[in-house]
């Protein structure tokens, strides 16, 4: 049954609901974002491992030249494998109907006779190749659906420089191929990269390698040691130029899905206290006013024989009461939005299907979270009211005491106008609302500057990559090393201006403890199109001799300028090599090791060998170019930087803009509850003064420029701590979301922080011009019949 | 007698036939039936009746705090009941001087500030420490409204009322919440003011000991003035008790 207290209760709610609403967004913006990012991670990593689990994902990943198909039963044999699968793994050019520009696959085969063990495919149409057929396969479903394949389409391949036409027979997703990035890729292309699976005997006989294979997959018991295994299967593997065994986390696709969910789980950890803390603030602020106002009732329940804890239970029931409305709020948006995410998500890594993860106990930590959050907050004034004596409760408050700041000759030298006086006292008054409103609009600030310098870091990081670093057009990468006459050979195709060869070595770095896998490039100590950049992201020279390395690799090897470091050869009967570091390389993708072309070369004891050559073309010809390119046999992939960059920043982008509007959003709610709640507040306090400046002669915009300008000196003074704050959630963030694929440049360029403030100061004039309304519609006579 | 009475430099309010209806839901209170007042520039007028005689809301109207619902309101040559909001707040910047029973100082200002506040937007104004040495409180400028007895603040609110030089000075129950003492001290003050500026004084009270300060008295009842009497023998206000 609802006794007395209660209807109080639920009428003060209805009164205050503009304030109670406010405050219970915020705490649902709180709770949402906890359900959002928690729910949107774990749905995502049980997808994942739901995914790995029925497809049997491997956990051990090896290339290698070529290995007779007997050594499959010897790597069964080492301790801890649970199951093997040799194949064939081979990138190869495609040359697509409807693609302009050359195209490539990753060929990857499937047992003939008996079932796949391993990387299962999940058929989304159609069938298996039949076996032994050398034109059917089945393709990858994002890269069908790129090209608008169906059940019978055909197109071309050059298979170990042989044309061949493939018919597509079925559509499938694998595994193992979730994140399917093509080299040198930033993001997927699904038009001009995908996976080609063909039946091993057609795909074997295509690259001479009939009872051999060039790739294994190992799946281990639950008790194996991932190292042990690794190391066993490298000195199998070795004598057939096995390219070092690696885990899942050398495995492209889970290496980025990796990085996405960690990124995921850093931005969940960030949010949800900002809102809390903020909530909480303003929960002490609405509750100290409105006990302030009820002084004398509290004095009245008193008198009547409520006991200090029943009317202080009542008070803290109204900070908790809007707390379950922003728990129920920020549910069902967390919920929303966390399924809507993990939609996005799976559409963009082409999940088969969603496991979404609903764990009650987030709803239930979320709730306890909000809850007490909203607890705090009301702690102060519920104790004020405990502890008020009844007698002193039924007198009225004291008057409130102001202070002068300055001298009394100040304010008639600077002749400072009364107004501003009152705005500035009134807001010393209370100083600690004070601060914590600047504090809560700083928070909103920084929750903006924490999300919107994404884009220019986004853009810096291109800028360095592709306009100082990578500056070529395209880049060719052979089937094989070839000898530097390609070269030329390049430079004479139609429309290329300028050519620069490269060479890439697959090592495994050492530097006491720590070891990487890893390329060595090389390149032309004077390159001109792909170059390096050293301090200041200025480009340098390439050292003659030794080895320069990429700061991040630098970073997890421990290593520095002047230091010995150990390479592994790994295509070369792994053979080791010591080399000095002679340099740091700046840049934010992957992990890389550079040597002069000369030095590399001379490094494998070979001559003058590449593995491909960048590319720098007049643009008028490259549809004859990339005629050529498509069916250049000695070329398995071509990589076309500029024409995939828009690609690239399209998706970035897209995807930036999902989660800046949601941050937007978020920091609008706060801007906005802060200012509005302060304002009511202040409108409250001082609704008597302002109607009687009214009377005196004060027009309505003069009056409102008190309470506005109250505010305006609370947005600005929060503006520079929010601009810290969020270089600091800037900083926090580029600290989630760096991983070994990229790092992400702490870029904050000026415009966002413009951006940030314009957009708070705009939620504070909604806020501000809502309040004004009230103070428009003043009843200056009512007050001047009144004593406070 | 006739020397009492002001100059006739002409009238400052005029109305005729003023009529309020106060509309709530379906309830509708008549405050004023038709009322027929004029006003001479220097006049200290008391109006007096008792609580919802309507003389509050005639002084908000002519005040220009409030409207009529029908009949004219002259102020000079101005028709007031025609003024919009914003020409009725000049109006009342410019023209009208109030003084309130609750003072409705600004407690953040000290004494001086609340006189400045109004001497910042007043056309003509005198000096804030000029108005305040006035009703006698030039050694408690700096203090806070919380620093000064009811009185002290009240003369402060005059003060107030009258640094911007008005024509008019609209008192409602100005002693209202003042024991008899410090009253007097008040009404001395409006007193002094009335004659020194001339400006035309209206003071609503119910307390009848006052009127004898007035030169005229207008008593009010309910909705229409009743009576309107010159004071033959107006007494100084520290001959007053009540």
């Amino acid at each position: 049954m609802m006794n007395a207290l209660h209807r109080k209760l639920l009428r003060d709610l209805v009164r205050l609901w503009p304030q109670a609403l406010a405050i219970a967004f915020v705490l649902a913006a709180g709770a949402a974002t906890l359900i959002l990012g928690i729910g949107a991670y774990e749905s995502l990593s049980e997808t994942r491992a739901a995914y790995y689990e029925r497809n049997r994902f491997a956990d051990v990943f090896d290339d290698l030249t070529r290995a007779p198909k007997i050594v499959e039963d010897e790597i069964a044999r080492i301790p801890g494998v649970a199951s093997v699968e040799t194949r064939i793994a081979k990138i190869a050019l495609l040359d697509l109907p409807n693609v302009a520009e050359p195209a490539s696959a990753m060929f990857v085969s499937i047992p003939d006779l008996h079932e796949q063990k391993l990387n299962l495919l999940y058929m989304r149409s159609g069938r298996l190749p039949l076996p032994g057929d050398e034109h059917e396969v089945v393709v990858s479903e994002p890269f069908a659906k790129a090209n608008h394949f169906i059940i019978g389409s055909t197109f071309k391949a050059i298979l170990n420089g042989r044309e061949r036409t493939l018919r597509v027979v079925g559509t499938a997703l694998s595994p193992e191929f979730i994140y399917s990035l093509g080299p040198y890729g930033l993001i997927p292309d699904d038009r001009r990269y995908g996976i080609v699976w063909m039946r091993e005997k057609a795909l074997a006989a295509a690259y001479d390698l009939t009872g051999a294979f060039s790739s294994v997959h190992v799946k281990l018991t639950r008790s194996a040691s991932e190292a042990e295994v690794i190391e066993r299967l490298d000195a199998i593997l070795s004598r057939y130029g096995g390219l070092g065994a690696h885990g899942r986390r050398d495995q492209t696709s889970h290496a980025f899905l990796d990085a996405e969910l960690s990124q995921l789980k850093a931005m969940s950890r960030i949010l949800p206290p900002v809102f809390l803390l903020v909530a909480a603030f303003l929960v002490n602020m609405t509750l100290s006013r409105l006990i302030l106002l009820e002084r004398e009732h509290i004095g009245l329940l008193k008198a009547l024989g409520y006991s200090g804890v029943a009317v202080g239970w009542h008070y803290l029931e109204f900070a908790l009461a809007i707390a379950v409305v922003g728990i129920l709020i920020g549910m069902a948006a967390g919920t929303w939005l966390g399924f809507g995410m993990t939609r996005l998500y799976a559409e963009f890594y082409h999940f088969p299907f969603l496991v979404f993860q609903t764990d009650p106990a987030i709803y239930v930590i979320a709730a306890g979270v909000t809850l007490a959050a909203a607890a705090v907050g009301a702690m102060r004034a519920v104790r004020d009211v405990v502890v008020l004596p009844p007698a002193v409760a039924m007198s009225p408050p004291a008057p409130a005491i102001y202070r002068r700041l300055l001298p009394e000759a100040f304010y008639a030298v600077l002749s400072i106008p009364q107004s501003l006086t009152m705005m500035v006292r009134h807001l010393m008054r209370w100083p600690l609302r004070t601060v914590s409103s600047v504090l809560g609009i700083a928070l909103a600030v920084s929750v903006l500057v924490g999300s919107l310098w994404a884009f220019g870091s986004t853009e810096f990081m291109i800028d360095v990559t592709y306009n100082r670093s990578e500056r070529q057009q395209a880049t060719i990468s052979f089937v094989r090393e070839r000898p530097l006459s390609a070269y030329f050979d390049a430079l004479s195709l139609p429309g290329v201006m300028a050519a620069e060869p490269y060479r890439s070595v697959p090592v495994r770095i050492y530097f006491g403890p720590f070891e990487r896998r890893v390329s060595i490039t090389g390149k032309p100590a004077d390159a001109n199109l792909s170059r390096v950049l050293g301090p200041g992201l200025k480009p340098v020279r390439l050292p003659e001799s030794g080895i320069a390395l990429s700061d991040a690799l630098a970073k997890i090897l421990h290593a520095k300028v002047g230091d010995l470091v150990e390479v592994e050869l790994l295509e070369r009967n792994r053979r080791r090599v010591q080399l000095p570091v002679t340099g740091i390389i700046e840049g934010y993708l992957g992990l890389n090791a550079y040597m002069a072309l000369s030095a590399l070369n001379g490094m494998m004891r070979e001559g003058q060998i590449i593995s491909g050559v960048h590319l720098l073309f007049d643009t008028d010809r490259q549809d004859a170019l990339y005629r050529r390119l498509k069916t250049t046999p000695m070329a398995n992939f071509i990589a076309l930087q500029r024409a995939t960059l828009q690609n690239f920043r399209q998706t970035l982008q897209e995807n930036l803009l999902v989660m800046v509007s949601v941050y937007v959003t978020l920091g609008m709610i706060i801007a906005f509850g802060v200012v509005y709640n302060f304002a009511r507040i202040s409108l409250s306090e001082q609704g008597r003064e302002l109607a009687s400046l009214r009377v005196l002669g004060f027009h309505k915009s003069e009056v409102s420029a008190i309470l506005l300008g109250e505010l305006a000196i609370l947005t600005i003074v929060a503006q520079p701590l929010g601009w810290a704050i969020g270089h600091f959630f800037a900083w926090a963030m580029v600290q989630g979301f760096d991983s070994e694929l990229y790092r992400v440049p702490l870029v904050v360029e000026r415009s966002v922080y413009a951006w940030a403030s314009l957009i708070v100061f705009g939620s504070a004039l909604i806020s501000g011009l809502i309040v004004r309304r009230r103070i428009d519609r003043l009843d200056l006579i009512e007050v001047l019949k009144t004593r406070e | 007698m006739s020397q009492a009475m002001p100059a006739p430099t002409g009238q400052v309010f005029r109305t005729k036939d003023l009529t309020k209806v106060y509309v709530t839901g379906d309830i509708q209170v008549q405050a004023l039936r038709g009322v027929n007042f004029e006003a001479a520039a220097g006049e200290f007028v008391v109006l007096l009746g008792p609580s919802g005689s309507g003389k509050s809301t005639f002084l908000n109207i002519i005040g220009g705090l409030d409207r009529a619902t029908s009949g004219e309101v002259w102020f000079t040559d101005h028709e007031l009941s025609s003024f919009d909001d914003r020409a009725l707040t000049l109006y009342r910047r410019d023209h009208v001087g109030f003084v309130f029973q609750f003072y409705n100082l600004v407690p953040s200002l000290t004494a001086r500030e609340n006189v400045a506040l109004v001497t910042e937007i007043a056309q003509n104004p005198m000096r804030p420490e000029e108005a305040l040495a006035i009703v006698g409180l030039q050694e408690r400028m700096d203090h806070f409204p919380a620093q000064l007895s009811g009185g002290e603040q009240q003369r402060v609110a005059i003060a107030r009322a009258i640094a911007k030089r008005p024509q008019v000075l609209l008192c409602d129950e100005p002693t209202g919440a003042l024991d008899s003492k410090t009253g007097v001290l008040v009404l001395e003050a409006l007193t002094q003011v009335n004659e020194q500026f001339g400006a035309t004084t209206l003071i609503i009270t119910h307390n009848v000991a006052i009127q004898d300060i007035a030169h005229r008295v207008v008593h009010f009842g309910d909705g229409r003035i009743v009576s309107s009497n010159i004071i033959a023998d107006r007494k100084p206000a520290s001959a007053i008790s009540w």
